[in-house]
């Protein structure tokens, strides 16, 4: 599998969000993605990033393009130093949250994505990998 | 010997002449066509054999200084395709230059047997190397073709009907698998806000089975039309795709009529608009009308 | 006061969200329209949406929380111009906008809502979700 392109963005503030969004956009198109595929990915990626910003205390996010054989895809990883998710699987039921807000970003996140991958644990921070293949 | 791959490269260049006779003849008997276009072509891939064994290594051609090769042969391939010539005969144009290059060693090199099959052994692996190069170049190319043409096939047959103002129709035909219907939802979806309708009637009569990815392709088709401001109407479920249907535990929750017939009135219904006998009055034919 | 604009068409109040929304716009947004249905009373809220690439759940949240303040002052919030992709998106992320009703653009939207305030205490079978 390779690497077509590894790059980092800070994800500290809302208009971090933001940028996150229009890169992760600009990435996706231009690994072929349809406008369906790249609407959920960015989606998706909206959902984690404001998670990380909101809940984490800020981190940062890796984008990488990669490709395999044909087809071509594109993995995030969400990282932050915050404090921990103390029981994941719970966190990862629908309409559970801990704020004010809808409980989807987890749950809701894995549905749109191929891959989904959550690791952390309180005083460990949290890492999420999304991918989505074309 | 490091001093080999400059001989290599001189003797191409002073013989190139009647490598290129030699090589488009070759060319020529074994079934790639010849032509001035082909002479030309021919001769830069000289041009690139030269730049490359000057530069030194024969052993692997994913290096800088076989570059211009690898693009020369990856256009050559592109075009092979485009014009429709087979895998083989793409092949041959590089494969057929062994003949007239290793005869015109043989007479180089005549006195030193070991040197001649020494430099005939790693050509060999250089032409080799640079043959399957154009193979998988030409396999690349017919494969997203291949993609290109399935797609123009997929977008060719969404026919999205307008039945009446702000009435649309879906008439679905044939086994639907998960790509072709999720891109015929998508296209209805689409048609839905360019012509405001705020009605889709998806018809199945013309679809033999349905299993559990088609039927909740369409399920959420369903859900996003409302979401946006319309809604769906289904028609045409046969008894067999009704117990499919219950048998997989599905819940449609859209309204579905028998046929087509019926879903249109409803919808006319549901758009305030109604269906009228006018009265018939008799005409007289013949003059004035 | 926030800076998306809010535009009044007889009884209704018109918001077109155009930019990339971040929490302090959407908080503002909320008071402002708010304010507004009260000072200009408002019988409809009708959100246009269609320059939206993506909705996420902090967005649907902010869309109910609009329909749900509207509701107590009642006034109708409909959301118009939502985008195919969009659509698909939210029902994939298992989204449901509560409480508001949604139609194909401006034009429905505002004939939805004079529907909705002429029949008063009518059922309607446009509600979204």
């Amino acid at each position: 599998m390779l690497i077509e392109l590894d790059e980092t963005m800070p994800l500290r503030t809302s208009d971090d969000v933001v940028r996150v969004r229009q890169t992760v956009r600009i990435r996706a198109a231009g690994a072929g993605f349809t406008l369906v595929d790249q609407t959920k990915i960015v989606t998706a990626a909206s959902e984690i990033a404001r998670n990380t910003v909101d809940y984490g205390g800020g981190g940062e996010l890796r984008i990488e393009v990669l490709r395999n054989g044909q087809r071509r895809g594109v993995r995030l990883t969400f990282s932050d130093q915050g404090p921990g998710i103390a029981d994941i699987e719970l966190a990862m039921k629908d309409g559970y949250t801990t704020g004010k807000g809808l409980g989807l970003g987890l749950s809701g996140s894995k549905r749109l994505c191929n891959e989904f991958d959550i690791k952390s644990s309180p005083g460990q921070g949290t890492v999420v990998t999304l991918a989505r293949w074309k | 010997m490091p001093d080999d791959n400059l001989v290599i490269a001189a003797l191409i260049e002073k013989h190139q002449q009647t490598l290129l006779r030699g090589w488009l003849a070759v060319q020529k008997r074994d079934g790639g066509a010849s032509d001035s276009g082909d002479a030309d072509l021919s001769k830069r891939f000289l041009d690139e054999l030269r730049a490359g064994t000057a530069a030194g290594q024969f052993n692997d051609i994913t290096t800088a200084e076989w570059k211009g090769m690898r693009d020369l042969l990856e256009d050559f391939s592109r075009e092979r395709v485009a014009q429709g010539f087979t895998p083989t005969q793409t092949a041959i144009f590089v494969f057929s230059f062994k003949e007239p290059l290793f005869e015109m060693l043989r007479r180089e090199l005549a006195v030193d047997a070991d040197r001649l099959a020494e430099q005939i052994w790693s050509l060999t692996r250089l032409l080799d190397q640079l043959g399957l190069y154009t193979i998988a170049c030409y396999a690349r190319t017919r494969e997203e073709v291949i993609g290109r043409q399935q797609q123009e096939l997929l977008e060719l047959s969404t026919p999205v009907v307008e039945l009446w103002d702000g009435i649309l129709a879906l008439p679905l035909i044939g086994t639907l698998d998960s790509a072709r219907t999720q891109i015929v939802m998508e296209n209805l979806l689409e048609r839905l806000v360019s012509s405001g309708s705020e009605i889709a009637i998806i018809d199945i009569t013309g679809v033999p089975t349905v299993d559990t990815l088609v039927a909740q392709h369409l399920i959420k088709t369903i859900s996003a039309a409302r979401l946006m401001g319309a809604d769906c109407i289904l028609s045409g479920i046969r008894p067999q795709i009704a117990q499919t249907i219950v048998h997989l535990g599905l819940e449609l929750n859209v309204v579905s009529k028998a046929t087509m017939a019926d879903a249109l009135a409803l919808a006319l219904r549901r758009s305030g608009k109604a269906v009228v006998d006018r009265a018939r009055t008799v005409e007289t034919r013949g003059s004035g009308e | 006061m926030s800076e998306i604009p809010i535009l009044k068409i007889r009884d209704c109040l018109l918001v077109s969200i155009q930019v990339d929304m971040h929490d302090r716009l959407a908080m503002a947004l909320q008071d402002d329209l708010t304010q507004r249905i009260v000072a200009d009373r408002a019988r409809g809220v009708m959100i246009d949406i269609s320059a939206l690439e993506i909705v996420d759940s902090f967005i649907g949240r902010m869309l109910n929380n609009i329909a749900a303040m509207s509701r107590v002052l009642d006034a109708v919030t409909v959301v118009v111009g939502m985008r195919p992709a969009v659509a698909i998106t939210l029902v994939e992320l298992g989204l449901a906008l509560t409480g508001v009703r949604t139609a194909l653009n401006v034009d429905k939207g505002l004939a939805l809502i004079r529907n909705i305030i002429d029949n008063s205490e009518h059922p309607d079978a446009h509600r979204a979700g």
